[in-house]
């Protein structure tokens, strides 16, 4: 590690356990009715959404699937608030991400439809269980799919051109094929998939967790695309973002009408990642992805047992 | 086997996929900067806020009925009569923020239909159907 990547690094750590160190005071202060100025958690929302954003981008991931663990366990929001503006942290992502996606064939539309129609359906279903369960129900569920997620993070493998022997029938029916050409590489890789129908099954059920929790999937995603279907990496990650950008915005619907996305929570969340995400991805170039995975496996850990506990009234 | 994509018009990429691009960037934009905009009036009180800042700390940690029940808040489609609010505008720019994708599927529709491609069509339209279903508040119970 150079010595000028090594003191961002610190600079960033640091950041991250000031903003630790902050999060149980400020907690803390929230239980004192009357004793924080309303204007210090959107301030606090800001600030940890913008240091969310930073390390999102070099740790490959969208930002929701560590909002809405963090925001839930350490701020005093409802957690009906803290999954809607979850959903809008991931798309806003999405949607920002998705025309330069699209335009540079990093995203192909023929693969995502019919993956997304699946996952739109489960996310708006998602959205409607979420909201009829007890909180401390959802609680826990967060807090053990976060826990699954930090793990899954840990153990999942990647392939950069998989292997497809023999397209899928269903596949080959849709004609979810094409030619990648990787800038990186310069190479043109012809792509088809396979296991389509269980592709579709796991992307019904992805929606289902992105409605229910208010997560953005991509940390699902692209392992099911690239793993279970052999589509390219690079393919993977950029058509991941277009199917979030459409299934987030069905289950972002069912938040709307219901009342759950708030001004005074939704927008600091938004603006502040969509900040930390411009920095983050200027830093990419200078950070070492594999430290800052772990850091974020760190983080989704003690986010997925904050929530575990809270859910248990064990840590209130 | 490979599909060469015979709508091709940019580097490999459809021209369908390329207009999809164009209108969600467009429709993003705007949403967003109605997002930052309606944000920045609400908080520096160029706008009046529809709940009192003073009253959030109390409602933000209710459950969402209790919290509508108790700000006076709309649900569904109501907050449209209460534009002139900061807090309101601001959930403006989240409904267009939602709503882009809409707009950017229905321009496939066309090219899918001049194509003679049906499944596609169907799952465009299905897709679109399901967000206009979503958006319609007809799924939710106030």
């Amino acid at each position: 590690m150079s010595p000028d990547r090594g003191a961002r690094l610190r600079w960033l750590l640091r950041w991250m356990m000031v903003a630790a160190a902050f999060f149980p005071a400020l907690a803390h202060a929230a239980g004192a009715e009357g004793a924080t100025p309303w204007w210090v958690w959107p301030l606090a929302l800001f600030i940890v959404c913008f240091l969310l954003g930073v390390i999102a981008v070099p740790a490959g991931i969208g930002g929701g699937v560590l909002f809405v663990p963090i925001v839930s366990g350490f701020f005093p929001f409802h957690l009906d608030f803290v999954r809607g503006a979850g959903l809008l942290v991931a798309l806003s992502g999405a949607l920002a991400a998705g025309p330069g996606l699209l335009r540079a064939g990093f995203a192909d539309l023929r693969l995502g439809l019919p993956l997304t129609l699946v996952a739109s359906a489960g996310a708006i279903v998602g959205a409607l269980i979420g909201f009829s369960l007890p909180v401390s129900t959802v609680q826990v569920a967060l807090g053990i799919t976060i826990l699954f997620i930090a793990a899954f993070m840990w153990r999942a493998k990647k392939s950069e051109y998989p292997e497809v022997a023999r397209p899928d029938s269903l596949g080959a029916a849709l004609r979810m094929n094409g030619i990648f050409h990787d800038p990186a590489s310069g190479r043109d890789v012809p792509w088809h998939v396979h296991r389509t129908p269980l592709g579709l099954v796991l992307f019904a059920g992805i929606g289902v967790l992105a409605g229910v929790f208010g997560l953005g999937a991509g940390w699902a995603n692209v392992p099911v695309l690239n793993l279970v279907m052999g589509v390219p990496l690079k393919l993977s990650a950029g058509t991941s973002g277009f199917i979030l950008s459409i299934v987030d915005s069905s289950a972002a619907w069912v938040y709307l009408n219901k009342g759950a996305l708030i001004a005074i929570v939704a927008a600091p969340s938004v603006i502040g990642m969509m900040l930390g995400a411009f920095i983050g991805g200027r830093l990419l170039k200078t950070l070492k992805a594999s430290m800052i995975r772990k850091l974020v496996i760190v983080i989704l850990l003690f986010a997925g047992v904050r929530a575990l506990t809270k859910g248990l009234g064990w840590w209130t | 086997m490979v599909d060469m994509k015979a709508t091709s018009s940019e580097g490999g990429v459809s021209a369908e996929q390329l207009r999809y691009a164009r209108v969600l960037d467009y429709g993003m934009k705007t949403g967003l900067i109605l997002l930052i905009a309606g944000f920045t009036t609400y908080v520096s009180g160029l706008m009046p806020a529809q709940v009192p800042f003073e009253a959030l700390p109390r409602l933000w940690t209710l459950p969402v009925g209790e919290y509508l029940g108790k700000s006076g808040m709309p649900s569904g489609w109501a907050w449209l009569s209460l534009l002139a609010s900061g807090d309101v505008l601001t959930v403006g720019g989240i409904a267009l923020l939602a709503g882009v994708s809409l707009p950017c599927l229905l321009v496939l529709a066309p090219a899918y239909a001049g194509r003679r491609d049906t499944g596609y069509l169907a799952i465009t339209l299905m897709l679109a159907g399901l967000l206009v279903l979503a958006a319609s508040g007809a799924l939710v119970s106030h």
